[in-house]
């Protein structure tokens, strides 16, 4: 009788103190089944790493809208990396510009959500990754 | 990580990796098989931390006043595990697990570790999962586990009983003493708090609390129940507290805490076994379609109980001078 659920945490880094969108789609998230540890304003990259640790998540949502997308995902993405957490899904949304999402997502960093983007969309896209991950990992075992 | 075996996680456990304790969790919550094993290698650590359990109502201050307890426990040396238990949602199964936004100041302490935790009341195992995450926490080595829980219904009671003490947290206004003791909270507290003693009607519920736990153990020969009032979000109060907990384990030790820790991992062993048992039977014995037929077909509850009672009984085995033996399949 093995039941998972996928796990999410949704963090905000950075120095803007605007956490609506980050709690609109923590929620909409728990509405589509998941477990969504929420850590509020202002963290750096170490502790929203840290935490990843801690409640072993598959995925983790930075919501960003300061404007620091540009250096704030990589530096999670190498804190992730610097605890062995390279498998976690890193993805997030706030207010970033088509290119920079572009020059994200091409680097590898990051599946990203523009403003705009629906919850639904966004909980569809995180059930389908983890899906595909889950059965290679089956497969795997 | 990717799917690691039961020996290397165990053994990395038991190396401080926390990264192996966060999926040895992840794995009890799971039902996966592979925890009991992994579990069985690490057994003999199991034991040496102290469990002290944190229920009461929404918003009365767990989460503060646990991010307070662990800074004072940290403040006396010794290592810290935090397991925060909040509800699923009945109707996704999901859940938002916030209580960390409280304990931020000490993500990055490392003799700190934090776990938030979805109850998943319809796996029917909240208390379980959480008494195999505590262990595994005590096996790794942390000294001092604080478990937080919503005191709302029974799940709650369960999972506090995993704790060698429970501290009941009330404030005025969200629930006073009255409520408090309907929903049977002060039945499971071993010490009270009244939290933000900085709000006015502080006072009077610390009376009114006071009051109820004489008439308590004017009944039975307890542990007299102290009432602590504090201050979480100054952490005023917060030295008393620990001192109440610390009389608390005095007084446990002085009786027999091994034999309460034994009994309590029997109780655990049999709802383990009433749990498997129960599936056995009502799935792959068929009882479930046996029950939903016959109720289908018109009969009463109480007939279709008696009836599936007398083919049990049918089935088994003759136990001379067994108590058990008696079982004429009437319970409904
Ligand atoms: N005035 C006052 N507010 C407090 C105190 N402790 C906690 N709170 C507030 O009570 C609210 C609920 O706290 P929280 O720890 O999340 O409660 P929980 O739901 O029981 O875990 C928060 O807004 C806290 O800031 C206190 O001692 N005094
Ligand atoms: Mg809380």
């Amino acid at each position: 009788m093995s039941t998972r659920r996928i796990r999410v945490l949704i963090g905000k880094p950075g120095l803007d103190g605007h956490d609506r969108g980050a709690k609109i789609v923590a929620t909409a998230l728990r509405d589509a089944g998941m477990e969504v540890v929420y850590t509020g304003l202002h963290q750096t990259p170490e502790m929203i790493a840290e935490v990843a640790v801690q409640e072993d998540v598959d995925v983790v949502g930075l919501s960003i809208l300061s404007g620091a997308h540009l250096s704030l995902f990589p530096r999670v993405r190498k804190e992730l990396l610097a605890r062995d957490m390279g498998h976690v899904v890193l993805t997030g949304g706030g207010i970033i510009p088509a290119e920079d999402v572009a020059s994200l997502e091409q680097q590898g960093y990051a599946k990203l959500f523009g403003p705009g983007t629906r919850t639904e969309d966004i909980a569809t896209w995180i059930q389908a990754e983890m899906q595909r991950r889950w059965s290679d990992e089956g497969a795997a075992r | 990580m990717h799917a690691p075996t039961a020996e290397s996680l165990a053994e990395r456990l038991l190396r401080a990796d926390r990264a192996a304790l966060a999926r040895l969790i992840s794995w009890a919550e799971n039902g996966d098989a592979r925890f009991s094993a992994a579990l069985d290698r690490v057994y003999s650590r199991v034991g040496r931390a102290a469990r002290t359990g944190f229920t009461g109502p929404p918003g009365a201050g767990k989460s503060t006043l646990v991010n307070e307890v662990a800074k004072a426990y940290r403040g006396r040396g010794a290592t810290v595990g935090v397991l925060a238990v909040d509800p699923s949602s009945p109707f996704s199964g999901g859940a938002l697990l916030g209580d960390r936004i409280r304990m931020e100041e000490r993500t990055l302490d490392p003799g700190v570790f934090i776990r938030s935790m979805a109850s998943r009341e319809s796996h029917g195992g909240v208390a379980q999962a959480t008494v195999d995450a505590c262990d595994v926490m005590d096996a790794f080595g942390l000294a001092e586990i604080l478990i937080e829980t919503v005191g709302v219904g029974q799940a709650e009671y369960d999972v506090v009983a995993v704790a060698d003490t429970v501290v009941v947290v009330l404030c005025p206004g969200a629930g006073d003493g009255i409520q408090a003791m309907k929903a049977g909270l002060l039945e499971v507290a071993d010490v009270l708090v009244v939290n933000k003693s900085d709000l006015p009607g502080a006072d009077r519920l610390a009376r009114d609390l006071d009051e109820a736990v004489h008439v308590r153990f004017g009944r039975e020969q307890a542990f007299p129940v102290p009432v602590v009032s504090l201050c979480a979000s100054s952490g005023e109060g917060v030295a008393e507290l620990l001192e109440a907990v610390d009389g608390h384990r005095a007084w446990l030790a002085a009786r027999d805490l091994p034999a309460a820790r034994l009994a309590k991992r029997a109780e655990r062993v049999r709802k383990t076994v009433d749990a498997e048992v129960s599936l056995a039977l009502w799935g792959r014995r068929g009882w479930g379609a046996f029950v939903a037929a016959e109720l289908a077909a018109g009969l009463a509850p109480h007939r279709v109980a008696r009836e599936l009672g007398r083919r049990v009984s049918e089935t088994l085995p003759p136990a001379p001078g067994a108590p058990e033996s008696n079982f004429r399949g009437e319970r409904a």
